[in-house]
């Protein structure tokens, strides 16, 4: 089974970037699940979404605190909430990636957090909404960026299976341009340490 | 039938779609779910023939919905928490009244202080209300449930409402795949319902009226045997529900029973973490199961007597609490134990309010304090600093 988190804020879609992966991996012959935490359903406050993956049915409904992947919208997060998902918790052999302009800044992000044994991954998630004018009153909306990273630096599952989830959770337009966005995740997301 | 990955909330509105209910009645703001949200929008696309009502309250939503259907319509809402606190006057009356009413309860804790997340106290204190209650585990179940509830509560020897629970929050939040059955399947499998008295001007009859001290006790015990019929028809439809599905359910559910020493018993979604946790028990070497209660209303005596007074221990983790004296099932569970002359060891551990995770090793953790023979209820994951 792979357990993934998602840390953002209200805004950022990690809700609905655990579901469209939900989909997406049920679609690719896994059963999955997906479920968010927060306290308060409001703009800007600290968000948590959960995914399962495994090839069984899934009976767990507790949530996760020891990730195999922590996917992090918002690298303040990791400090001013470190005590909801501890980056330290990830598995061994697990993936951490950030929304982050460059590798100098992810660096930064990690320092004080005790990492190691995990790989570590960055994309510029904000300048791909941004650019395509990915925006929400006012919010670039970052997730499907950071599926399409999550899709190349993980390889749970095929990146057409993503496509299709996103063309079917937002028919039409939005579809479309949040296809464009998990491309461009896709293509530019980078491991530390390369 | 088609599969696809989706809520709690979204499970029991496509349920009620194939139901084709003619009325729906709901209050659609906070404490509400998705629930009467996703039907709304099934009847503006006119996937579902039905008239909503939008009223200005939850005992608003239970009063229309108890005139129509005292009038032979099919019925539904939901609600939860304070909702269903505000709606209890009429919850009561419609259990009374014989109303076949389907309700989803999408379990949420009570405040004060304001909780949006879960726990099983509101739905727990209906207990007494009349109504037949049924816990999922998960979205699956919560769709096959709301079918099932339409068809439970028709019937002419059951004739009474039916509430589906499912964890507010942790399943109607949670999207997994589910199978959704053929239209034509679930026609075949509920019809239409059949009103043997109904409000009608072309045959009058009185409904609710004042009865003195002859008869009202009769009217009770009319109900009362009513609930017990609905024991063995809960298992009926169940079974002709596998037939087309699948899938069957009982009125519990004992996973990893037939040699356990010792048994977790549980309700809702965290059955599955209590799944889990019976398996960690037996790589331990710990003959672990877990007693799943599913129907609470009619109380399933029989069926949880045999599955645990001869084992070692019973731990019962609820998500609710009685404050003065605990868990709200404990009782119920151990006087039946005790009628049954069983002298297995039970212990009660408070788990779960206001949304606090119960995890597998929560579960593991209250199976050995069980096994140490260590008496008196327990907190689960308490912190008071």
């Amino acid at each position: 089974m792979i357990e993934l988190v998602f840390q953002g804020r209200g805004g950022h879609g990690a809700v609905m970037a655990a579901e469209v992966l939900a989909i997406a991996a049920y679609d690719a012959g896994m059963y999955s699940q997906a479920f968010p935490f927060f306290g308060g359903e409001r703009r800007g406050a600290p968000v948590r979404s959960f995914v399962r993956i495994d090839s069984s049915p899934i009976v767990l409904h507790s949530q996760i605190y020891k990730p195999d992947i922590l996917v992090v919208l918002d690298s303040e997060l990791m400090h001013i909430a470190k005590n909801e998902v501890p980056a330290g918790n990830i598995k061994p052999n697990g993936l951490l990636l950030l929304n982050e302009d460059s590798k100098e800044d992810a660096e930064k992000d990690l320092e004080g957090l005790g990492i190691s044994g995990i790989k570590v991954a960055f994309v510029d998630a904000t300048k791909i909404a941004t650019d395509l004018n990915l925006v929400v009153a006012g919010w670039p909306v970052i997730n499907t960026a950071m599926l399409g990273a999550l899709v190349k630096a993980s390889a749970i599952l095929p990146f057409e299976k993503l496509v299709a989830a996103i063309r079917q959770y937002w028919p039409g337009e939005v579809g479309e341009k949040n296809v464009e966005a998990a491309k461009k995740g896709y293509e530019l997301v980078s491991f530390l340490g390369d | 039938m088609a599969v696809s990955v989706m809520t709690g909330s979204r499970s029991v509105a496509t349920a009620v779609k194939l139901a084709k209910p003619e009325v729906i009645a709901a209050y659609p703001v906070t404490p509400q779910t998705e629930i009467v949200e996703d039907i709304a929008t099934f009847i503006k696309n006119k996937e579902l023939n039905a008239k909503f009502i939008k009223v200005d309250s939850e005992h608003s939503a239970m009063s229309a919905l108890i005139g129509a259907s005292s009038a032979g319509a099919r019925t539904f809402t939901a609600t939860a928490s304070q909702g269903l606190m505000y709606m209890a006057e009429v919850v009561h009356w419609a259990a009374h009244a014989r109303l076949p009413i389907v309700m989803a309860v999408a379990t949420r804790a009570l405040a004060s202080p304001w909780s949006i997340l879960n726990d099983h106290t509101d739905f727990l204190v209906q207990h007494s209300s009349g109504w037949i209650q049924i816990m999922c585990e998960n979205n699956q179940e919560a769709l096959d449930t709301t079918l099932q509830a339409f068809k439970i509560a028709e019937k002419r020897e059951v004739m009474l409402p039916v509430m589906v629970g499912l964890d507010g929050f942790i399943l109607t939040h949670t999207s997994m795949p589910v199978d959704v059955p053929d239209p034509d399947l679930i026609d075949s499998f509920l019809g239409k319902r059949m009103a043997p008295f109904a409000l009608d001007p072309d045959n009058p009859l009185t409904f609710g009226n004042v009865v003195d001290d002859k008869y009202f006790m009769e009217m009770r015990y009319k109900m009362f045997e009513s609930m017990q019929n609905a024991k063995r028809v809960i298992k009926e439809v169940s079974e002709a529900y596998a037939k087309l599905t699948g899938r069957s359910y009982g009125l519990v559910e004992c996973y990893q029973c037939d040699d356990a020493e010792h048994v977790i018993v549980t309700m809702g979604a965290a059955s599955g973490d209590a799944k889990v946790a019976a398996s960690m028990l037996r790589k331990e070497g710990i003959k672990a199961g877990v007693l799943r209660l599913r129907v609470i209303r009619p109380f399933p005596k029989e069926d949880i007597v045999e599955a645990l007074a001869n084992r070692k221990t019973v731990s019962i983790v609820e998500r609710d609490l009685s404050a003065g004296i605990g868990n709200i099932l404990a009782h119920e569970i151990k006087s039946a134990l005790y009628d049954a002359g069983a002298k297995v060891f039970v212990k009660s551990f408070i788990a779960g309010l206001g949304g606090r995770d119960i995890l597998p090793e929560d579960f593991v953790n209250a199976v050995k304090s069980a096994a140490s023979g260590k008496k008196g209820d327990e907190w689960i994951r308490l912190n008071l600093g």
